[in-house]
């Protein structure tokens, strides 16, 4: 049992809407249907969502998300 | 470390031409490239008109020019780097939000991404599906054998960009016709100085006409915007419709290629079509056809490996070497269905990352659904040789694609 607990945080200020945190982890992202920009879900996601929570930061064209481990 | 240098010290014999020749392989970048990327992180390259600058060819330095603040997409500013007198003539007359920088652009663009949002490409499957469906049923009636990139590779995109947009698909011939030219490298500034001009035309009355009328697509929302001039609807339009429906097109009938030549690929993917979402990400990188580069022009000195790119220095970046980096992907010149290739940069990185890829992801996916599922029996009519492979185009591909079943 992995105990590792991770905060997720978006910046909307940073984001550019290209969808790749909705795309790669759609459990803990989300869109906003007007300006298409990120919406997060969930701030701490449970174990089995962290790798696509990883995957979706490094995919993240624009550095909007970000994740601290504790 | 290298002495600063610009890329117009280097004696210009020994300077590589761009856009370079492809070799053997019409799915492989430009060997020259390769070369370039395995000798230094920056090349200095000689362009059409005998201006140098920087080319970068390797993913990690591409990736991150392309997501840094320091480095402009705006094509008015000096040193910008154009791999055409096309290309010049299109980026600097009433340009679209891709030219431009932030705050500008972010202003601009995100009128449109709730349009193109993860959702609404998924909303739109069953119906870019069945109009698929459509086209396979009318290019296989009573026949053998077709053009797959007429009769649909091109259609299917420009029927959902139209759709989406509000522009009439009874024109497709005039717009056509029109974006072909305007993405061509060799055609020259006049002729694309006419075809923008007609095309700005053309939606400019297009978007009149939808003023009075209480429509729900995206060139009646930005007229109902309120903000915006006649002249950056028209850009923006333009932008859509044209990037809507060549790139997916070409990615289209080129995977189709690919396939057929890399038949284990193919029967690994119709064994099991759950790999085609994950194909679509590796023919993107394996195929990049965005590739001529994606120009930038420095705002500052930035250091790179050890070289200097000054401020007012262009540098051109090669999505299509830097995804056959092997430092990002272990056998890059393998089409490998299997493989993660998400990381790739063929929808580019930083801000200006291609707005519309989830709906090309969609499309991409369907149309390999529905033509592998259509047509088992699906094979090249001519050989290999004989396909017209899309050299002198901004987006590769192929001009035409003769198929038989």
């Amino acid at each position: 049992m992995n105990a590792v607990t991770l905060r997720v945080t978006a910046d909307r200020t940073k984001c550019c809407g290209a969808g790749m945190c909705a795309l790669n982890a759609p459990d803990v992202f989300d869109q906003d249907p007007d300006e298409g920009l990120v919406v997060l879900l969930d701030p701490k996601p449970p174990h089995e969502l962290h790798r696509a929570v990883h995957d979706a930061v490094g995919l993240c064209p624009s550095s909007a998300i970000s994740v601290e481990e504790g | 470390m290298t002495p600063a240098g610009s890329p117009s010290t280097v004696p210009q014999s020994e300077i590589l031409a761009v856009p370079a020749a492809r070799g053997a392989c019409p799915f492989d970048p430009p060997p020259a490239y390769a070369q370039a990327r395995d000798r230094a992180a920056i090349t200095p390259i000689r362009l059409w008109d005998g201006s140098t600058t920087w080319m970068l060819t390797r993913h990690a330095d591409v990736r991150a020019v392309l997501a840094d603040r320091r480095f402009s997409a705006d094509a008015g500013r000096p040193g910008f780097p154009f791999v055409s007198a096309g290309r010049r003539t299109l980026a600097t007359t009433n340009a679209s939000f891709i030219r431009m920088d932030d705050p500008e652009h972010a202003r601009l663009r995100k009128m449109l991404t709730g349009d193109f949002i993860v959702k609404r490409a998924e909303a739109l499957r069953p119906r870019i599906r069945a109009i698929a469906q459509d086209l396979l049923a009318a290019m296989t009636a009573g026949r053998d054998h077709a053009d797959l990139v007429t009769e649909f590779a091109l259609p299917l995109p420009s029927l959902v960009i139209c759709l989406l947009l509000g522009v009439p698909y009874e024109d497709h011939a005039y717009f056509q016709q029109r974006s072909g030219i305007l993405l061509s490298n060799a055609a020259s500034a006049a002729e694309i100085q006419t075809a923008r001009a007609e095309l700005t035309r053309y939606i400019k009355r297009l978007a009149e006409d939808k003023r009075d009328r209480d429509e729900d697509d995206i060139i009646s929302r930005l007229n109902r915007q309120g903000t915006l001039s006649a002249d950056e609807i028209a850009a923006m339009s333009l932008l859509l419709l044209v990037a809507g429906h060549e790139t997916t097109a070409n990615m289209t009938s080129l995977s189709i290629l690919a396939l057929l030549q890399n038949p284990d690929q193919l029967a690994r993917l119709r064994a099991d079509p759950a790999l085609i979402r994950g194909a679509v990400e590796e023919l993107l990188r394996y195929l990049t056809i965005v590739h001529t580069g994606v120009a930038r022009v420095a705002t500052e000195d930035v250091d790179l490996d050890g070289r200097r790119i000054r401020a007012g220095e262009g540098v051109l970046l090669m999505i299509n070497a830097a995804n056959r980096d092997d430092r990002a992907f272990p056998e890059p010149d393998a089409l490998d269905v299997e493989r993660d290739a998400r990381r790739h940069l063929a929808f580019g990185f930083g801000v200006h990352q291609c707005l519309g890829q989830p709906l090309a992801r969609v499309e991409l996916q369907v149309a390999l659904e529905v033509l592998l599922s259509g047509l088992p029996g699906l094979r090249l009519a001519v050989p290999v040789e004989d396909v017209p492979f899309r050299h002198d185009m901004l987006v590769y591909g192929v001009h035409t694609l003769p198929i038989a079943w």
